[in-house]
This record gives structure tokens, C-alpha cells and sequence, in this order.
């Protein structure tokens, strides 16, 4: 049990939630980060999806990494993670049917996502099934958190909400307060997330290149 | 006519790649660095469009659906089928170009593989899919014909091809400007595709 849990592999999961983090430092995912957190609950939902199909598609390549010829080895990772994108799709369809309509072509899109494949690429196709666990889960944690963020501020100064509750009292739009419509675009969603890498960076002076 | 017209000037400018839909965003901010190089990237986007998109169509309408030829509803193989197509037409495209012209592979170099893994490209496949259940006649996204989507994917192209010179023109200027540290490189990037994207927003009414 103590070596499931040693440093190494704490520092495996550790790096992506902040010094090599897959959105801020290596700036892969991109597409789905920005697309999806016009709201708080979608972004969840995303970043949930991400973490799960990364971390199993980690454990398979791992498991299966000594049998692929090296030549196709891109097609056969990318079979795999569309298999596991499948699933997840038909899970959200069927259980979460109103955010899979939000997500629309996006969940799809996690098949391209370059977090999956530089994970597969860098880490599952060298390392063992457990570490590439938590290595998966790390970086989908990673991921999901921005989402999170960028979500949670799009939605609050977008429509005064979060997760579809209101938190702004209607004294304040009384008072003259108005919503930011502007927050709902994507443009928005760009400059805040150039401002949270802006803030990532200023705190992290050494990781920075 | 007037519809392939409407839908050609409404992917480029309304529903633009990268400013509407943030597809294919991981290349367009590496590449973007100097304009000859982009433009190269560009070409190679529009051109597997080109084949990729009417491609998947066939495959969609024929095979998957259920009025094709199994006659069984089999779109939840989609996913699998798109990706496989894609990667499949990336490395035929790679060896009809290196074959028959090599300027043009040398100058296309590393991007041609890894388009394969560009979210654009099986974005506008998954946003076919979509829009092939619109209707032609009430909206201007609507893809009904072969013909549709050869325009959707040029367009589409583009409208990429587009945004990333328009970047790469102004990182290229921005290399002389003072950027606080913390924000330079990645970030200020962000924000100026931001500013760019707000600037595209103009033309959201654009309908013809």
C-alpha cells in the first residue's frame, strides 16, 4: 500500500494541478476549455468527462503499451479514446440529457483534445497502469479546475447566477446593478483565461519559462 | 445558389473556427508565430477540410444512418468512424503530397501529421452532423448536399486560415513591444485573440 502512495507518485500527481499544468504551462486543451464554461454546470460536467476518459485511456494504453506496433501506435490510441469518448457521450445522453444538449458537439471533441494524446504520447506509453492512473487523474483535475474558474466567473458576472441559482439580490438590480452581457461571449472567455495565466505566472515566478 | 453563397460568407466571418468556436486552438496558438509558416498551416487545414468533410457527409448519410445501406441507425459509431477516416486521409494526403510535390511537403513539414489530431477538422465533421437535421430552407447553417458541404469546408478553412495570419501578422509586430513578464508570450496572446474575437462579433448579424 505505502508503495502505491510513495513521493514519486505523489509528484506525479501533484505536477499537472499546478507547475506543469496541462492548460496554463502547456497549453493543450484548449478548444473545450474556452467553448464550454459560458456556464458553471457544463463545465463541471466537462471536466468530469475529461478526468475520467483520460485516466482510463491512460490505464489502457499502459496495459496494452508493449503490444502496439510503434507505427500505428497514433491510430490505435486514438481508437481507444474514442471508444471511451463514446461511452461517456451515451452516459450524459442518457443521464444528463439537458447539459449534454449545452456540451453539443464539444464531448465529441475531447477525442481530439491534445491533453489526451500528449498524456498518452508522454506518459501511458512508458509508465506503468497505476501511475498512469494518477497521472490521468491529475491532469483532468488540472483541466477541470480552470473550467471551474473561467465557468464560475462567466456565469456570476454573465447572468448573476451560479449553477442556475441566483446569488445576486434583485435589490441590486433595483439599485441600477446590470448583468455583463458580455461575459456570456467567447471573446470573454480568451481574455479571462489570458488573465488567469497572467496570475499563474506572476505567483509562480520559477516555473515559468 | 443564394444558399451556398449565404453559407460560404456565414462560416467564414458569423461562424468562424476560431472566433465562435475555439476549434483547433491548441495549433493555432503554437504555430502563430511568424506569418509565412501559418499561412503554410493554413492551406494544410483548408485542404484536408476539403477532403475530410464531404468524406464523413458520404459516411453519415449512406452507411450510418438509418436509411443507409444497413438500414439500422449505427450514428453512435460516429465517433470511432470520423476519427479513423480522419487520421486515415491525413496520411494519404501526407504521401499523395510528398510524392507529387515536395516543395510543398517541405514547406507543409511537421504540420500535415498533426493535423490529424486538430480539433478543427473533426469539429466541422461533428458540426456536419449536426447541421445536416436543419433545414435548408429556414436556416443558413443548414448543410443539404454534397455540394454544402464542399462550400462548409472551405469556407470553414478559411475562416482558420483567416485568423491565424491575422495573429501571426500581429505577434510579429508585438515582438517589439514591452509586455509585463508575467504576462508575456501566452498570455498576452490570449488576450489579443480575445480582442480579436470581440472584434469579429461585428459581424454576427451578417446574413445575405
Amino acid at each position: 500500500m505505502s508503495q502505491l502512495f510513495s513521493n514519486a507518485n505523489k509528484q506525479v500527481f501533484m505536477a499537472p494541478l499546478n507547475l506543469d499544468h496541462p492548460i496554463l504551462i502547456q497549453v493543450l486543451g484548449i478548444c473545450s476549455a474556452l467553448a464550454v464554461t459560458a456556464q458553471l454546470e457544463p463545465a463541471i460536467v466537462m471536466g468530469l468527462s475529461v478526468t475520467v476518459i483520460t485516466a482510463f485511456s491512460n490505464v489502457i494504453i499502459s496495459l496494452i503499451r508493449k503490444t502496439i506496433p510503434n507505427r500505428i501506435r497514433i491510430i490505435i490510441q486514438l481508437v481507444v479514446v474514442a471508444a471511451l469518448v463514446t461511452i461517456v457521450s451515451m452516459i450524459l445522453k442518457a443521464f444528463a440529457y439537458d447539459v449534454s444538449v449545452k456540451l453539443s458537439v464539444y464531448v465529441g471533441l475531447i477525442i481530439t483534445n491534445c491533453i489526451l494524446m500528449g498524456r498518452l504520447e508522454a506518459f501511458a506509453m512508458m509508465n506503468g497502469p497505476w501511475e498512469s492512473f494518477l497521472d490521468g487523474v491529475g491532469n483532468g483535475l488540472g483541466y477541470a479546475y480552470i473550467l471551474v474558474i473561467i465557468g464560475a466567473v462567466r456565469e456570476f458576472f454573465g447572468a448573476g447566477t451560479l449553477l442556475g441559482i441566483t446569488i445576486i439580490p434583485q435589490s441590486a438590480y433595483d439599485a441600477g446593478y446590470v448583468n455583463n452581457g458580455m461575459m456570456t461571449m467567447p471573446a470573454m472567455a480568451m481574455i479571462l483565461l489570458g488573465c488567469v495565466i497572467w496570475a499563474h505566472r506572476a505567483i509562480n515566478k520559477e516555473g515559468t519559462k | 445558389m443564394e444558399h451556398s453563397l449565404s453559407l460560404f460568407v456565414r462560416s467564414i466571418f458569423v461562424d468562424n473556427m476560431i472566433f465562435a468556436s475555439f476549434l483547433g486552438m491548441c495549433s493555432y496558438l503554437a504555430v502563430s508565430k511568424n506569418v509565412k509558416t501559418s499561412l503554410g498551416l493554413g492551406i494544410a487545414v483548408t485542404f484536408v477540410l476539403l477532403v475530410t468533410v464531404p468524406v464523413d457527409y458520404l459516411l453519415q448519410t449512406k452507411i450510418l444512418a438509418e436509411d443507409g445501406i444497413f438500414g439500422i441507425d449505427l450514428t453512435y459509431l460516429s465517433f470511432i468512424l470520423f476519427i479513423a477516416v480522419i487520421a486515415g486521409i491525413v496520411q494519404l494526403v501526407e504521401m499523395v503530397v510528398e510524392r507529387f510535390s515536395p516543395a510543398l511537403y517541405s514547406a507543409l513539414g511537421i504540420f500535415l501529421p498533426l493535423i490529424a489530431v486538430n480539433c478543427a477538422i473533426m469539429g466541422a465533421s461533428l458540426f456536419m452532423q449536426q447541421r445536416i437535421q436543419m433545414d435548408p430552407a429556414t436556416s443558413s447553417q443548414a448543410i443539404g448536399s454534397i455540394g454544402d458541404c464542399f462550400v462548409y469546408a472551405l469556407s470553414s478553412g478559411i475562416g482558420w486560415t483567416l485568423a491565424i495570419v491575422a495573429l501571426a501578422a500581429i505577434r510579429e509586430k508585438m515582438a517589439y513591444t514591452d509586455v509585463p513578464r508575467p504576462l508575456q508570450g501566452l498570455g498576452i496572446t490570449f488576450i489579443t485573440v480575445g480582442l480579436m474575437a470581440m472584434a469579429f462579433m461585428c459581424f454576427s448579424g451578417l446574413s445575405i
